[in-house]
């Protein structure tokens, strides 16, 4: 057990886990994720908000089990090494709100950071931009952790705090199965499937979930994480996750290739869209938004599934912003940005700035 | 007596920050840092021994860790 737990906390060990989830992202694309998103954390918790009808987007409705997979993944890792610590109370509110503006952020873009990588790996060029604004986002992050930003001391809590959210995934999972898709139909019970668009396009649902949560285990292990990466890189010049994340866009990328999946260019990229600046802002606001939170949309989950309550508040919030986001025309499409996608972008610039600035305590 | 930290219930990065931050005036001697996460816990050790720093011992305390680093 201890020379497991040393391989996943060693170089070589996050530079595996980048490249086993690189590797079964462009593979999840072969077996019928959409283009560039064989994963993406954001547009899978937007499409579970659409599966349970928080919003009506209807090429963006589908349970994607390999979220629930994460999570449950990572349930299974903490409590084989001994580490599901059941803890919550650290600004709970504010932790909704960074969830929500990381997904407006992240949808006006068209991706999360995973999915960042994975666009690029596929060749499409404006994940540049993208990345670009992730790195500007978390940059800016630093910069208020410098100046003493803190969201306080999370506490330990009851064991059934930290079992809440797993309990939710496995409600989610549940209705997945006593609800099952029908060949052509927009609705399976109380559950909404697209039958066109990106949400229609998924893998088998135990294809799904076992990736799924293969990633939770290894990803809970190695604390992958994207936002993580780049803080790190900036704030402490480490590269320890960084490595990770580079593995994640080689393996990817070569993948692709092997599969014919790499076609690089700029226009009619699967769902992405080509304006330059709103790719770069958008993922400015979702970078800011992880890193003034202390995860990428993937460790969050992870996290969560650790029994951390104050990330699964984070992952709720996401789930909403994703609701509003559709409901209100801020999410971006192929043809470009929604109606009101950049006064999103600039009102939830406005409220992370507020948080950044006045969230400081003393920590000594 | 050492110095001492008390990084339990904070997020990352702030263990690692404070941490590095009592490291670099402190140059050497002993500091003891209280951690409640095994993730904070690999990040401060790696941070520190990117420092030159070494972990002297762990110890662990029911759900936290008492860490002592030193550096001669």
């Amino acid at each position: 057990m201890s020379s497991i737990r040393e391989f996943f906390a060693s170089r070589v060990g996050i530079i595996s886990v980048g490249a086993f989830i690189g590797v079964f992202a462009a593979l999840l694309q072969k077996w019928g994720n959409p283009g560039n998103m064989g994963i993406c954390v954001a547009c899978f918790d937007r499409d579970i908000a659409g599966a349970i009808g928080w919003h009506r987007a209807a090429v963006v409705q589908y349970l994607r089990p390999e979220i629930l997979g994460f999570v449950l993944g990572a349930m299974v890792a903490a409590f084989a090494f001994k580490e599901f610590r059941p803890r919550a109370g650290s600004a709970p509110i504010v932790r909704f709100v960074l969830g929500m503006l990381a997904m407006i952020g992240a949808l006006v873009f068209l991706g999360c950071p995973w999915r960042a990588l994975l666009r690029l790996a596929g060749g499409d060029g404006n994940a540049i931009f993208g990345l670009l604004g992730l790195v500007a986002g978390i940059w800016i992050g630093t910069l208020f952790f410098k100046r003493g930003y803190n969201l306080g001391r999370t506490q330990s809590t009851y064991a059934s705090v930290g079992w809440l959210f797993p309990l939710i995934i496995l409600g989610l999972l549940a209705l997945r199965l006593i609800f099952p898709q029908i060949p052509d139909k927009d609705l399976s019970g109380i559950l909404f499937y697209s039958v066109k668009g990106p949400g229609s396009q998924h893998a088998a649902l135990a294809v799904s979930l076992a990736v799924g949560l293969a990633v939770g285990l290894v990803a809970q292990r190695s604390r992958f994480c994207t936002m993580g990466a780049l803080r790190d890189l900036i704030l402490f010049r480490q590269i320890h996750l960084f490595s990770g994340m580079l593995a994640l866009l080689i393996a990817a990328f070569l993948t692709n290739l092997l599969l014919s999946q790499f076609k690089p260019g700029f226009a009619n990229q699967p769902v992405a869209h080509t304006m330059e600046i709103w790719n770069f802002m958008g993922m400015l606001v979702a970078g800011l938004a992880f890193a003034l939170a202390g995860g990428c949309p993937g460790r969050q989950l992870f996290m969560a599934g650790e029994g951390d309550g104050d990330a699964a508040v984070f992952v709720l919030g996401m789930i909403a912003g994703a609701a509003v986001s559709h409901n209100f025309g801020l999410a971006s499409s192929p043809q470009g940005v929604g109606p009101y996608g950049i006064t999103a972008v600039f009102v939830s610039l406005a409220v992370l700035l507020f948080i950044g600035f006045t969230m400081r305590q003393k920590t000594a | 007596m050492s110095d001492l930290i008390d990084a339990r219930g904070l997020s990352c990065p702030q263990p690692v920050l404070i941490t590095l931050e009592k490291l670099k005036s402190l140059d050497q001697g002993e500091l003891v840092v209280l951690l409640d996460t095994d993730t904070s816990k690999e990040n401060v050790i790696r941070a520190a021994s990117s420092l030159g720093w070494q972990v002297k011992d762990v110890a662990a305390t029911g759900v936290e860790y008492r860490l002592i680093l030193e550096k001669a």
